[in-house]
């Protein structure tokens, strides 16, 4: 089966000479749910934008399903729906102009324009509001009109650019909610986010990107795995040659000699401490110190939740609500 | 996408451009129609008696098919540089980017709806020179096939215009200081037989002349120029323009970064 998306080596640099993507490999499988993470200024939007023909990438390249957006570029957009980061609609059209409107570029006839419109307009609750202008609605309302329209071609893959960024916490669940339900359907869905939250308890498959690289792409499961464990490195007061049995063959902690006298340590940070204390006391090892090797991930995701926080004016503890 | 969907997109483009300029008629239809009547007050009926004839014609009737095409081509192409600059200043560009829409159908569009202001503004004002002047059609195959194609000139040079618009005055600085003053001296007011040989060797440097003529003829049947000619500089515009607007689309120049 061919992937929804594939990215060979994409590399960006706008015109001012700035670097936002250096070289990104990646893919995604057909009906997956994936979350793209990073920072601000990661280049997750650059990214977006040069597989919805919105920028011009510098190398490398996109296909989507069977299609390369340089070779078929209609047929690779006839796939797509999409919800920029930004809003993007004139402000003196209405909802349901907009929405009729996209069926058409996409030339899909009036008539089935009008019961798609009528139907995504309904699921995004913006039936009411059908009929003043983009200018007179709410910003949450306007991000729900970027859904609808994005659907309004039936894409096979969607791919939001942080969707739920300032929207109330009861829309962000009733969109989560909602996207859920799509992607049962069927339909591909990849979202950038800064909530690991949010990328935890939607997404079955995980990338971050950093600087324009990608730094992680794995599954969601195992990207919280490594965020829950801890690393540490111990110093030996005696040299040993050779990892004792009981410990290599240890299922809780996994450990590794580095050199003679320094041995490493991973262990969930749910066991604590004591836990490798008793083991290395029963082997007769002895340590001399001990320090905590930092766990990048960790460090990552404090900085970006650190950004949003600041940028958004939310406590980081705020967030906790939005698990399910 | 196949030759139907394309027309889809197209006629949805049409759509949407006409119905932004109905929505701000006060803007877009009224002030023509304003000018263009006291153009025909003015000169017309309070300074056209004193001129007397020109080119064998009363001078109120000898003016009207300019300014008729005057407004034409300047709602041509304010239409659609205004309308695709704020598509490119609100990022609306955007939903036509994604979509499968190819890139001379967006073209066409944007063209269609300039065009369609074109007419309507310039049929609501051929209906007010009805008050001051009897209308004369001494071929209508001319005078429409002259406006159509003058107003699809100036909708593509809009487009140009609107392509390469950075801000709201780079939209307005074209139709100031060369527009303008290519219409104004493209012989709406006078016969370029009446000027100095110099001054009508230049006049025929101005593409404006050639179409102001041409439409001209069709009302009344005399023209300072070939129409042949005329067809065929008006045509050699289009294909120019259409040309250059297609490979910026293709290019993504302004709107792709
Ligand atoms: N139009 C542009 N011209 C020049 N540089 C740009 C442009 N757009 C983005 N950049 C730069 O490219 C880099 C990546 O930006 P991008 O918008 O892709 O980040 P992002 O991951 O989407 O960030 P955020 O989480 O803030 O949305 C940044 O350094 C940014 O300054
Ligand atoms: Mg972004």
């Amino acid at each position: 089966m061919v992937a929804a998306l594939t990215l060979s080596n994409l590399k960006k640099t706008y015109g001012d000479g700035q670097v936002a993507l250096k070289g990104i490999s990646m893919t995604v499988e057909q009906g997956d749910f994936f979350a793209l993470l990073g920072k601000n200024g990661a280049g997750k939007s650059t990214a977006i934008g040069i597989i919805s023909s919105l920028v011009n990438k510098s190398a490398g390249s996109v296909q989507v399903f069977d299609a390369d957006i340089d070779v078929d570029f209609a047929r690779a957009k006839s796939y797509i729906g999409i919800v920029p980061q930004e809003i993007n609609c004139s402000v003196f059209e209405t909802a349901d102009q907009i929405v009729m409107n996209q069926a058409g570029y996409y030339g899909i006839g009036r008539k089935i324009a009008r019961q798609r419109t009528d139907h995504y307009l309904s699921q995004l609750g913006l039936s009411e509001k059908k009929d003043v202008p983009t200018k007179s609605l709410s910003g949450g309302m306007k991000r729900r009109l970027m859904i609808a329209r994005a659907l309004v071609n039936e894409p096979k893959l969607l791919i939001l650019d942080e969707p739920t960024a300032g929207v109330d916490i009861e829309t962000r669940r009733s969109m989560w909610d909602y996207l859920v339900e799509i992607n049962k359907k069927g339909t591909t869905i990849i979202l950038t986010t800064h909530y690991l939250e949010e990328a935890e308890s939607l997404c079955r498959n995980i990338a971050i990107i950093e600087s324009g690289e990608l730094i992680e792409n794995t599954s969601t499961k195992t990207l919280l795995a490594q965020l829950k464990q801890e690393t540490y490195v111990l110093d030996l007061a005696d040299p040993i040659d050779k990892l004792p049995d009981r410990l290599a063959r240890s299922d809780a902690q996994s450990w590794t000699l580095k050199n003679d006298m320094t041995l490493e340590v991973v262990v969930p940070k749910s066991l604590g401490i004591n836990s490798f204390f008793e083991t290395l006391t029963n082997n007769n090892i002895r340590v001399q110190s001990m320090r905590n090797k930092t766990n990048r991930l960790e460090q990552l995701f404090l900085e970006m939740t650190d950004h949003v926080s600041k940028s958004n004016g939310i406590k980081p503890n705020d967030r906790g609500n939005n698990a399910r | 996408m196949s030759w139907q969907e394309n027309c889809i997109a197209f006629m949805t483009i049409l759509r949407k451009e006409v119905t932004r300029f109905m929505r701000i008629w006060q803007q877009a239809i009224l002030p023509p129609v304003i000018t263009t009547s006291l153009y025909f007050i003015i000169f017309g009926n309070l300074i056209g008696p004193r001129i007397g004839d020109m080119g064998g014609h009363p001078y109120m009737d000898f003016i009207v098919p300019g300014l008729i095409l005057m407004s034409v081509i300047t709602n041509a192409y304010a239409n659609v540089s205004s309308s695709f600059f704020s598509a490119k200043f609100q990022r609306s560009i955007e939903e036509l980017q994604v979509s499968p829409a190819p890139n001379s159908v967006i073209l066409l569009g944007y063209v269609g709806g300039g065009v369609a202001r074109g007419l309507v503004v310039g049929i609501v004002v051929t209906a007010v020179s009805l008050f001051f002047s009897k209308l004369s059609v001494h071929s209508l195959p001319t005078m429409v096939s002259i406006v159509i194609l003058t107003a699809v000139l100036f909708s593509l040079a809009g487009f140009l215009n609107g392509v390469f618009a950075q801000k709201f005055d780079d939209v307005t600085i074209i139709p100031n200081f060369v527009l303008t003053p290519l219409t104004y001296l493209g012989g709406i007011f006078y016969s370029i037989k009446l000027l100095p040989d110099f001054w009508q060797a230049v006049s025929y440097i101005n593409p404006i002349l050639y179409m102001i003529n041409a439409f001209r003829y069709g009302f009344l049947g005399i023209s300072d120029i070939n129409l042949g000619l005329s067809f065929i500089i008006i045509l050699g515009f289009i294909v120019l323009l259409f040309v250059i607007n297609l490979r910026l689309l293709k290019s993504g120049f302004g709107i792709r970064q």
